[in-house]
């Protein structure tokens, strides 16, 4: 189904969160799918960075429910190769924290099986709980 | 004890002999565990190329991510505060005038550079981390970070041509970077799009480098803690293209990425069973090697992937 | 007794909106000199003009200010009416109350209003000491020079020539035409490039008022308008063109070869060469740096086969003096160089080439003679160098989207099996036939995909490419190999451009091309008298926005030259002769060499003077002075600018040249940009003016800081006066410090005319100095004005 939309000034006030949270100017994004195109881990995501920073720009909440920033790697080629010089892997970072401070954690440590915690060294575990847990 | 009279000891780095240009060091948590011999490996080079490394006292872990958000200054006290230890290095006597900071892994330099740099660029929230951390000096500013790749690049590859005893002839490496050392702009080491210093140090130390137009691209990060399987993925693009390339192993200098592409190739070969192993190795494992130090320096019992076999085959075993 | 009329606009409710007009008009009605005090709706318009025409005659008014828009806007328009009235247009002034006052103080009428009551005063203070100046006329002459003998160049000498205007063509290389000689069709009708540049060119070699100087670069220009003295240096090309028969026998026998430039190194080329079919001047041209050797020579066998003997070894390089009236700017472009574009392997991938290079192998293939294979799977990436921080580069070059709309239909229509691709961000076309032709495109199969390439890789074994993208219309990653990948590159300002820039002191806009007069009204002038842009070196452009330009460019400097005088404002500097004691230095000051001493008298030659008024500032007498900003009038400024501050007030004067720093504050304010209301600015033809002694004397009268706003050096009209800023404000920082006065308090800064918010941050800059400091206290402020001649002078001859 097509969802319809209805701009109102409503969506500003999530637009201007994003904004200030990331200290990017949302706005500037063209949408020329650089960063999409840049992205090693876009195979894996629901919607493209680009699309996000569209659903930002249209002050759309519902990019919140997304995976695709949870599926972000923070490895910032889309910061390093944006045309109109934004820095997306802030905006991403910003949507994650929107969410990771209402004490909405994305992964649950204790499910993690034990085996796993032993094999992986810290370096992955720590930056692991620093984007995925509040 | 000459440079030359060191690569005959196998007992490790002995601080209180301390002889080279001293320049603290930061480690970080993985260094001293699952990544031991990266550490083990770069402070005996250095060793030889004249440089002491000297761990910084009280140093706490950096984070391994830098926050992102323009209102988050707590998650940068942590880098500061190694940047503090520097000075405070300084204060007390124990190195004179030395405020470089050199990390090896590339997570560690790319978190305390930006920490640094942040602060330099919002003097207010400089204040702000300061008065917080109100039992420690307040943080200057002097504190200039490198990454130890950096820092061979300033000692100059000439020179370190001229340390190697066993230059790695018809070694065939592929140079990976991985992500932060080179992105982004401000924190980068060299070229993002085209970085060269890998293979000047490679080219230096006699072997081959192999171009791998994946050398820059992610390895998949912190992604291996929830997904392994795009992780996977990633190190079966990046390494098969490696191959494609003619490499026989590659080389890194981040003990993530050295996860992702070693430790992951177990899930690689599940999905993909014709994957052959393929050797990764720190890039301090090879100046090792090409250094003519003993194994227990090289540490090649270590790798996930045993490189030995390569190594034999081409003529370059220890 | 003076008779001065006050007019008063609303602007059609730009100045009246925050203005309180009534006020400002009413506050200097009740001036002993001022006799009437009005306001106006529009006083530029008809009924406004006639209203001050009407005035004059009635109440015998012999002076006018009109506080209203920027002099640098309507000042011309008022001069005029005044001299229909009958009146001298010199004495006019007019109060800067928009683009300085009502504009970027836009959300505070009281402020706004009090300091438009201030400026107004200022204008009549100096109003009532204007002179009856009459224009200053000069004669000119017809000669031009064009500067680059590209199809913009081409079009303005012929447009030139043919008015019977006399014209020398200076092109770099040996032969005129540019970068159209080497495209293959142009969009949107597809005509031959060549067949159409082609006889335009012969048009050039035929005219007998166009004197082309090919192979030759511009070694200096000196002078100004109707003196511009060129030097040209003259590369020889060892060949007689009267005698070249274009046989081309040399060729066959010349060893050296070397990259072929027409063909962007894709083919190469001897030596000795003809440097394309259409060639003007038609002859074979010999390279010296390519050539084996010729001093001694080393080879000489494309002489040995010439019959004609046309191959000279005697030649040398010529230098070529002559005068010229008016110069057109016409240098042209560079393509951007996609090497630095790292991530789409642009000389490192056989199969990724430029735009240029496409059009070299589309003229070749059509000739029967393809270049190399191009394969069936083509993919066009636009905005290569442009729209791309990453670069450097913000701007759009304007052309691409149609030229690879050019590019890949010609590529479809050879050959329709061929499946051709053009990656895109915003599709541009804009233009006359544009629209229609991108959907003749559309039709013929050429896909077009909505985003931006990444990044392209290349195949180690089958060299074929493979490109990533987003197409964002459907939201999928496009991940697809390709045979061959063409940028569309943008266009970039070239080296020779530089050059002349520096020459000329024209400046640069934010995109690095040169910079119109006004982006609107004055699209091909420059700041500098004499001087016009055509073509691409103004920005990038299409052919035939460049041949409009072209003969805009002629139509300007045909309007200057045609008439055989031209006007310029009696800025002048003039003696007191009862004041002068005949010292004579003032003659080794002044930087065009115009003060003489006559029978112990210092005369001023007013056709060389230019007006800086940097010869003031050495007279101890105070002898020498400067119509229309005489130093009776700048210290009545002054004091007008500071008679109404409170004690409590700041106030700062901030003096700003006519070329930049004036022209800023307009910008600055047109843009609305606010800054500090206790600034007040005072114009003035270059900060040279600005004497040491005035600026003393201003603090005296109760100024808190000073700042002087200059054109920077490299685009400033009057290449001295930098330096005798720097030693005017040093010498007046000095006095302060002597006296104990903060020396912080003046300030001197050099701008471009696009740095707006550095004008702002320094105006607020010296406010927030000057309120920090402090009012200057009585004592520092009495010793400053005892004995300030002494001071400024004594003791110090060579001063």
């Amino acid at each position: 189904m097509i969802p319809k939309i209805v701009l109102t000034s409503d969506h500003v006030d999530f637009l201007k969160k994003v904004s200030e949270l990331s200290g990017q100017i949302v706005t500037k994004c063209d949408q020329c799918g650089t960063c999409s195109a840049s992205c090693p881990m876009v195979d894996g995501m629901d919607i493209t960075p680009s699309q996000m920073m569209r659903l930002v720009q249209l002050g759309r909440r519902e990019v919140l429910e997304s995976k695709a920033m949870w599926v972000c790697a923070s490895c910032f080629a889309c910061t390093v190769r944006c045309p109109r010089g934004s820095d997306l892997s802030k905006v991403a970072e910003a949507l994650r924290q929107i969410l990771l401070r209402q004490a909405i954690d994305h992964i649950d440590i204790k499910s993690i099986p034990e085996d796993e915690i032993e094999r992986l060294p810290q370096i992955a575990l720590v930056s692991g709980c620093r984007k995925f847990t509040g | 004890m000459s440079p030359e009279q060191e690569k005959g000891k196998t007992d490790p780095v002995d601080d209180n002999q301390a002889k080279g240009t001293m320049i603290p060091y930061f480690p970080g948590c993985t260094l001293k565990t699952k990544a031991k011999i990266f550490e083990t490996s770069a402070l005996r080079v250095a060793r030889c190329l004249g440089i002491d490394l000297i761990e910084l006292p009280r140093w706490n872990c950096c984070g391994t991510v830098t926050s992102l958000t323009s209102d988050d200054l707590i998650h940068h006290v942590a880098p500061i505060r190694d940047l503090v230890r520097v000075e405070d290095m300084n204060t007390m006597g124990e190195i004179y005038q030395e405020y470089r900071l050199v990390a090896l892994c590339s997570m560690c330099f790319h978190v305390l550079k930006r920490a640094h740099l942040r602060v330099m660029q919002n003097p207010g929230e400089l204040e702000k981390i300061n008065n917080l951390m109100y039992l420690e000096n307040d943080y200057q500013g002097k504190v200039s970070v490198l990454h130890f790749l950096e820092l061979l690049r300033d000692i100059g590859f000439p020179k370190i041509q001229k340390t190697v005893e066993r230059p790695l002839a018809g070694l065939k490496v592929s140079p990976y970077y991985g992500c932060l050392l080179l992105r982004p702009k401000e924190a980068a080491i060299d070229d993002p799009e085209d970085p060269v210093i890998l293979s000047h140090l490679l080219e230096a130390l006699g072997a081959e480098v192999i171009n791998n137009p994946f050398k820059t691209r992610c390895c998949g990060s912190y992604q291996t803690v929830c997904d392994k399987a795009a992780v996977a993925e990633l190190t079966f693009d990046i390494l098969s293209r490696a191959r494609t390339e003619g490499a026989d192993c590659v080389t890194t200098s981040c003990p993530l990425c050295m996860f992702n592409l070693a430790d992951r190739q177990k899930e690689v070969m599940e999905k993909h069973p014709e994957f052959a192993p393929m050797p990764v190795l720190y890039f301090t494992q090879l100046m090792a090697l090409a250094f003519g130090l003993d194994e227990s320096v090289c540490g090649f019992d270590q790798n996930v992937v045993d490189p030995r076999p390569l190594l034999r085959e081409k003529g370059l075993s220890t | 007794m003076k008779r001065t009329g006050v007019y008063v606009c609303h602007c059609g409710g730009n100045i009246s909106e925050v203005v309180d007009v009534k006020r400002v008009a009413e506050s200097v009605g009740g001036q002993p000199d001022v006799v009437l005090a009005k306001t106006h709706e529009h006083m530029c318009s008809e009924t406004g003009q006639n209203l001050v025409i009407h005035d004059i005659k009635e109440h015998r008014l012999d002076r006018v200010v009109i506080a209203a828009c920027s002099p640098q806007f309507q000042g011309p328009t008022f001069k005029a009416t005044l001299e229909k009235a009958g009146l001298s247009p010199y004495v006019l002034e007019m109060a800067n109350i928009r683009e300085q006052c009502a504009w970027p103080h836009f959300g505070f009428p009281e402020e706004a209003t009090k300091k438009a009551m201030s400026l107004v005063g200022m204008a009549v203070a100096k109003v009532r000491l204007d002179e009856f100046l009459k224009k200053m006329t000069f004669p000119i002459g017809r000669r031009v020079l064009v500067i680059g003998g590209g199809i913009a160049g081409i079009q303005a000498s012929l447009d030139l020539g043919d008015a019977g205007f006399n014209v020398y063509l200076v092109e770099k290389d040996p032969s005129i035409g540019g970068k159209m000689m080497q495209l293959s069709r142009t969009f949107p009708t597809e005509d031959c490039a060549a067949c159409i540049l082609s006889p335009k060119m012969a048009d050039v070699a035929a005219n007998r008022n166009i004197h082309m100087l090919t192979y030759s670069e511009i070694e200096n220009i000196e002078g100004y308008l109707g003196h511009y003295e060129v030097t040209v240096k003259k590369k020889p090309t060892y060949v007689d063109p009267d005698k070249c028969t274009c046989c081309g026998d040399c060729v066959g026998v010349c060893p050296a070869v070397v990259p072929n430039e027409l063909e962007e190194g894709l083919l190469s080329r001897k030596a000795i060469y003809l440097p394309s079919p259409i060639a003007v001047p038609h002859a074979y041209v010999l390279d010296a740096e390519a050539c084996l050797g010729l001093l001694p020579i080393a080879c000489g066998k494309c002489k040995e086969v010439c019959d004609p003997g046309a191959v000279d070894f005697s030649m040398r390089p010529e230098l070529v003096r002559f005068t010229v009236d008016t110069i057109i700017v016409a240098t042209g472009y560079d393509i951007f160089d996609a090497g630095q574009k790292k991530v789409y392997g642009f000389g490192k991938y056989e199969n990724v080439v430029t735009a240029l290079d496409m059009e070299r192998m589309v003229v070749h293939s059509a000739e029967g003679n393809p270049m190399r294979p191009m394969g069936k799977r083509i993919a066009f990436i636009q905005c290569v160098g442009s729209r791309d921080e990453q670069v450097g580069n913000e701007a759009c070059s304007r052309i691409c989207c149609m030229y690879a709309t050019k590019l890949s239909q010609l590529l479809k229509r050879s050959d329709p099996s061929r499946d051709i691709y053009v990656f895109y961000t915003d599709l541009r076309a804009y233009g006359k036939g544009f629209e229609e032709y991108y959907k003749r495109a559309q039709g013929d199969g050429v896909k077009f995909i909505r985003g931006r390439p990444a990044e392209l890789v290349e195949d180690p074994k089958t060299k074929k490419i493979t490109l990533r993208a987003e197409d964002t219309l459907s939201r999928n990653i496009i991940e697809s190999e390709f045979d061959l990948v063409v940028l569309s590159v943008g266009l970039r300002p070239n080296e020779g451009t530089d050059i002349i820039a520096k020459l000329l002191r024209l400046g640069k806009s934010p995109d690095g091309f040169l910079q119109e007069a006004h982006p609107k009204f004055r699209p091909v002038d420059t700041l500098t008298d004499g001087v016009f842009l055509a073509g691409t070196v103004q920005g990038p452009k299409d052919i035939p926005d460049t041949v409009a330009q072209a003969s805009a460019a002629s139509s300007r400097a045909i309007r200057l030259m045609n008439r055989g005088e031209y006007d310029v404002d009696p800025v002048t500097a003039f003696v007191h002769v009862e004041s002068c004691d005949g010292c004579g230095l003032c003659v080794d000051r002044c930087p065009s060499q115009a003060i003489s001493l006559v029978a112990n008298v210092a005369v001023i030659n007013e056709a060389l003077c230019k007006g800086c008024g940097s010869c003031i500032a050495h007279c101890p007498k105070d002898a020498l002075d400067l119509h229309c900003y005489t130093n009776d009038q700048m210290l009545a400024q002054v004091q007008a600018a500071l008679t109404d501050k409170k004690d409590t007030d700041v106030r700062t004067l901030i003096f700003a040249d006519d070329m930049t720093g004036y022209r800023l504050a307009d910008n600055v304010g047109t843009a609305k940009m606010s800054y500090s209301f206790d600034s007040r600015i005072i114009r003035v033809p270059s900060c040279s003016r600005v004497t040491p002694k005035l600026m003393l004397q201003a603090f005296v009268f109760g100024a808190d800081g000073i700042i002087l706003c200059e054109s920077e050096k490299n685009s400033n009209p009057y290449p001295h006066s930098v330096p005798t800023i720097m030693s005017h404000v040093s010498k007046a920082k000095d006095i302060l410090g002597q006296v104990d006065i903060e020396q912080d308090r003046i300030h001197f800064v050099q701008f471009v005319t696009v740095m707006l918010a550095g004008f702002v941050n320094n105006i607020n800059r010296l406010s927030e100095i000057a309120r920090s400091l402090g009012p200057i206290p009585a004592g520092p402020l009495r010793r400053l004005s005892q004995d300030m001649d002494k001071k400024l002078f004594g003791g110090d001859h060579d001063s």
